[in-house]
């Protein structure tokens, strides 16, 4: 039997090098959970042919005892957190499936986390090398797989949430950690506003905290880690108990997204300073992240103002918006970069990938 | 003349005492912490203000001379050793704390201002700032961002990059950048990430955002001999496997012990070949419930003594030996040179091996002192520089040590940075592309190459220099002959 295209390395190199000298575009995709992700028009893919990678696939080298986990860019996140599991540990960023099963490389390359972001890290903080082919297809790689690793400017973290348009990520090396011995859910009657306000003080002590989210009046607070820690951390707090099944119902909600007020079709996926009290905006009102990272779902309306409400009271607060759903603003999905930094996007890009043929498109436009 | 050329046109915008160009004033700025490394600068600047730096750095792009930043002075690579005609450009005046945010739990930082300032000026709230480097009294919270450092907290608070939220600064073009924010994940690519430990090749850092995080109430640590490194070696893998993160994990060999003892009277098991120090923190129940857990996995790791600490002033005794191992190394020989490579922690065991092979084969001790919960070494190189050829043999001594690193699966710095220390053995680590693209990379941001040029990336001609000697991965042959 022959193996499908792109199964081994020297496959997708011929097929990026090929592309880089035709000046074909390419559209890196993994399972398409993210398709919908991206500065592009809904049911309008970003340019180029797609490449398929998920037959780059497999876990190359797994030790519990290093806490390091390397895979290629194809395998599916649920293997890599079955293998996990099975030896008690996890994925600490919790990043989210969205109802699918995503690749690693998906993963890192968008660079999205769960609810645990504010307390365990974000995906970025877990990795711990990256390879990229790049449009010249050169096989490059970046940090390694100890947890300490200054050698080079970090690249491998530049990689994450990069959106593919420096290369194809082929390989990624992820620091993992042990699974809490214990977890609770404490549920809060309170308004949005005085939710941010516990959040922020809870933070402020040595408390277990895991995940505080809030949604329709009522606060959650997680808490993880040794037995001993999360019960004199739940004796102090008060709240009710959820129970555990429900606990893992609402957090899973809000890790892939797929909490009711995710049926709206207009969603702006807002990332504050975890202090901020809540903005007078439309729509249902989702928090989470401790309070700095905040979903706002409505059906749609106007685009366009739309775009002024919401990014410009995102970035009177200090923070930034992204239209995650629906019409996207003239100003584009992500909220737009300083010049300058916008300006080293596009000296990067030209020097990783200078005919453009990587996801043309899809961080910024044009780029 | 370029001196008085440069001097004049910094004068001009800088009031004089912030201009240094006599001998006797540029003297104290030849060498960061790596002394072995000296060189004067053409001139020191010392701005007082983020509009000062910014004019520095405009005129110095457009006079093309060279820019060098330095915090604090107290590098372990070289990272602020200056260029002969270049600017030493000293952000020791920046040294404001200019927020702290007891709610939002944030401070927001000058790039002078010392580390323990940081967390000094939180506790009042019960917070503080959770990376410590061993410098952590002198060294500065910029210089921490160029170098990305560590300390002995890391396995489970992070380092640098997971404690900074955002930075502000330019480039040598005068270019403000603000990258991060106290709002996570913004969209773009990650140059908040990429900028922490490019060690000043990138742009030069006038304010810094950090995390601070909440004071554990209780910490304790274990102290645990054991007859031979190796297992050592295999009882800090034990800990990992059984799902525990210890908020410290270190150790000591025999020679280190026995070089701090006289000097700390720490109450090091003298006997053992190696001693482990394992700490737990958080609620006194979880932190009984730890130690309890690392002891069982110690004794079962074949733990020949250990000992807990039962007060505050016992911990930071236990501590002491660990954290004063660099200047008692100074007490039992006239230099020493300190490695930084990072290994797979599983290797910690034949590298230790490996290592008493080298002072054999080199004729010079080495002590032995590791961040073992990361995998990070510090081999200690003694040495005496008035030896003729005892420079040079630690110097070789420590690239084997480096090259190893690379070959068991680790890195040449683990915190330290690649300076100008490291730079050949950066060849070893990475290929000619990979070099390449870190160069692209300093393009994009410093197109002119003038912001601490000849560091921290070699190039092809002194990779090729240095592979006459060495061969990529080590694998030179008759790499068991000492080489002079």
């Amino acid at each position: 039997m022959t193996a499908p295209p792109g199964a081994t390395l020297s496959e997708l190199r011929e097929c990026v090098t090929a592309a880089h000298h035709e000046r074909k575009r390419l559209r890196l995709r993994g399972a398409g959970t993210k398709d919908f992700y991206g500065e592009c028009v809904v049911g309008e893919p970003v340019a180029g042919d797609a490449l398929d990678l998920r037959s780059y696939r497999g876990i190359v080298d797994y030790e519990p005892s290093e806490l390091v986990l390397t895979a290629r860019c194809g395998t599916a996140l649920s293997e890599i957190e079955t293998a996990l599991a099975e030896r008690g540990q996890f994925l600490a960023f919790e990043p989210p499936a969205f109802g699918g099963d995503p690749t690693i490389g998906g993963v890192i390359a968008a660079g999205l986390s769960g609810p645990r972001r504010m307390y365990a890290g974000a995906a970025r903080d877990f990795v711990l090398g990256a390879t990229l082919l790049d449009a010249r297809g050169e096989v490059l790689r970046f940090g390694g797989q100890v947890m300490k690793n200054v050698a080079g400017f970090d690249v491998s973290r530049l990689l994450c949430g990069s959106l593919g348009i420096l290369g194809i990520i082929t390989e990624v090396s992820l620091k993992v950690l042990p699974m809490p011995r214990a977890e609770e859910t404490l549920r809060f009657p309170l308004s949005a506003q005085e939710a941010v306000a516990a959040f922020n003080r809870w933070s402020g002590q040595p408390l277990p905290i895991s995940g505080a989210a809030w949604c329709e009046g009522a606060a959650y607070l997680r808490l993880s880690g040794a037995a001993s820690a999360v019960r004199t951390a739940k004796e102090g707090l008060g709240g009710e108990r959820v129970e555990a099944t429900s606990a893992a119902q609402w957090w899973n909600a809000l890790r892939h997204c797929s909490h009711p007020i995710f049926n709206n079709s207009s969603i702006w996926r807002l990332s504050l300073p975890d202090t901020t009290a809540p903005l007078t905006l439309p729509g249902e009102l989702l928090i989470d992240w401790g309070g700095a990272l905040r979903w706002y779902a409505s059906e749609d309306r106007d685009p366009d103002a739309q775009n002024v409400d919401v990014r410009a009271a995102a970035s009177a607060a200090g923070g930034t918006a992204i239209c995650w759903r629906g019409p996207a603003p003239s100003t584009g999905r992500f909220h737009p970069l300083q010049p300058a930094v916008a300006e080293l996007h596009r000296r990067l890009k030209e020097r990783f990938d200078p005919h453009g043929i990587f996801n043309p498109g899809r961080m910024i436009a044009g780029l | 003349m370029r001196q008085h050329d440069v001097a004049a046109a910094l004068r001009q915008l800088l009031p004089a005492d912030s201009v240094l160009s006599r001998d006797e004033e540029l003297h104290p700025y030849e060498c960061d912490g790596l002394t072995a490394f000296r060189q004067i600068p053409m001139l020191v600047v010392l701005p007082r203000t983020e509009e000062e730096v910014r004019q520095v750095l405009v005129t110095c792009r457009r006079l093309e001379v060279p820019v060098v930043a330095r915090g604090s002075g107290t590098g372990l690579s070289g990272g602020a050793t200056p260029h002969a005609s270049g600017v030493l450009l000293s952000l020791a005046r920046l040294n404001k704390i200019l927020e702290i945010d007891a709610l939002a739990r944030i401070a927001r930082l000058q790039p002078g201002v010392r580390n323990l300032q940081v967390s000094d000026a939180a506790a009042p709230h019960g917070l503080y700032y959770a990376p410590d480097p061993s410098s952590q009294i002198a060294c500065s919270i910029g210089g921490n961002v160029a170098e990305n450092s560590g300390g002995v907290h890391c396995l489970k608070y992070g380092l640098t990059v997971h404690n900074v939220l955002g930075i502000r600064g330019y480039t040598m073009e005068g270019e403000l950048l603000e990258l991060g924010s106290r709002a996570p994940d913004r969209p773009g690519l990650d140059l908040l990430a990429l900028a922490i430990g490019s060690e000043g090749l990138l742009m030069v850092v006038t304010e810094v955002i950090v995390k601070l995080v909440p004071r554990p109430q209780l910490a304790r640590v274990v102290m645990a001999s054991f007859a031979d490194v190796c297992e050592a070696g295999n009882a800090v893998a034990a800990i990992i496997a059984a799902g525990i993160i210890p908020a410290g994990l270190e150790m000591m060999d025999r020679k280190a012990t026995a070089a701090v003892e006289p000097f700390v009277q720490a109450g090091y098991d003298l006997a053992a070949e190696a001693i482990l120090l394992a700490e737990a923190d958080g609620t006194p129940e979880e932190v009984a419930d730890q130690i309890a857990e690392i002891e069982g996995v110690l004794s079962t790791a074949g733990a020949t003594a250990m000992t807990v600490s039962n007060t505050e002033a016992e911990r930071l005794r236990f501590w002491s030996g660990r954290k004063n191992a660099f200047p008692a190394a100074g007490r039992v020989s006239p230099d020493y040179y300190c490695m930084d490579g990072t290994i797979p922690r599983k290797n910690l065991g034949p590298m230790l091996k490996a290592i008493e092979a080298m002072e054999t084969r080199y004729g010079l001790r080495c002590m032995n002192v590791f961040h073992a919960g990361d995998g990070n070494l510090h081999p200690l190189i003694l040495f005496d520089a008035n030896t003729p050829g005892e420079w040079e043999r630690a110097d070789r001594f420590g690239a084997e040590i480096l090259e190893l690193c690379v070959r068991l699966g680790g890195t040449i710095t683990g915190e330290h940075g690649v300076g100008i220390e490291k730079i050949n053995s950066m060849c070893v680590q990475f290929s000619e592309a990979e070099r390449a693209a870190f160069f692209a990379v300093k393009a994009a941001f410093d197109p002119a190459g003038l912001l601490n040029p000849g560091k921290a990336i070699p190039t092809l001609a002194r990779c090729a220099e240095y592979g006459k000697m060495h061969v990529r991965g080590g694998a030179l042959p008759h790499s068991d002959l000492p080489r002079f």
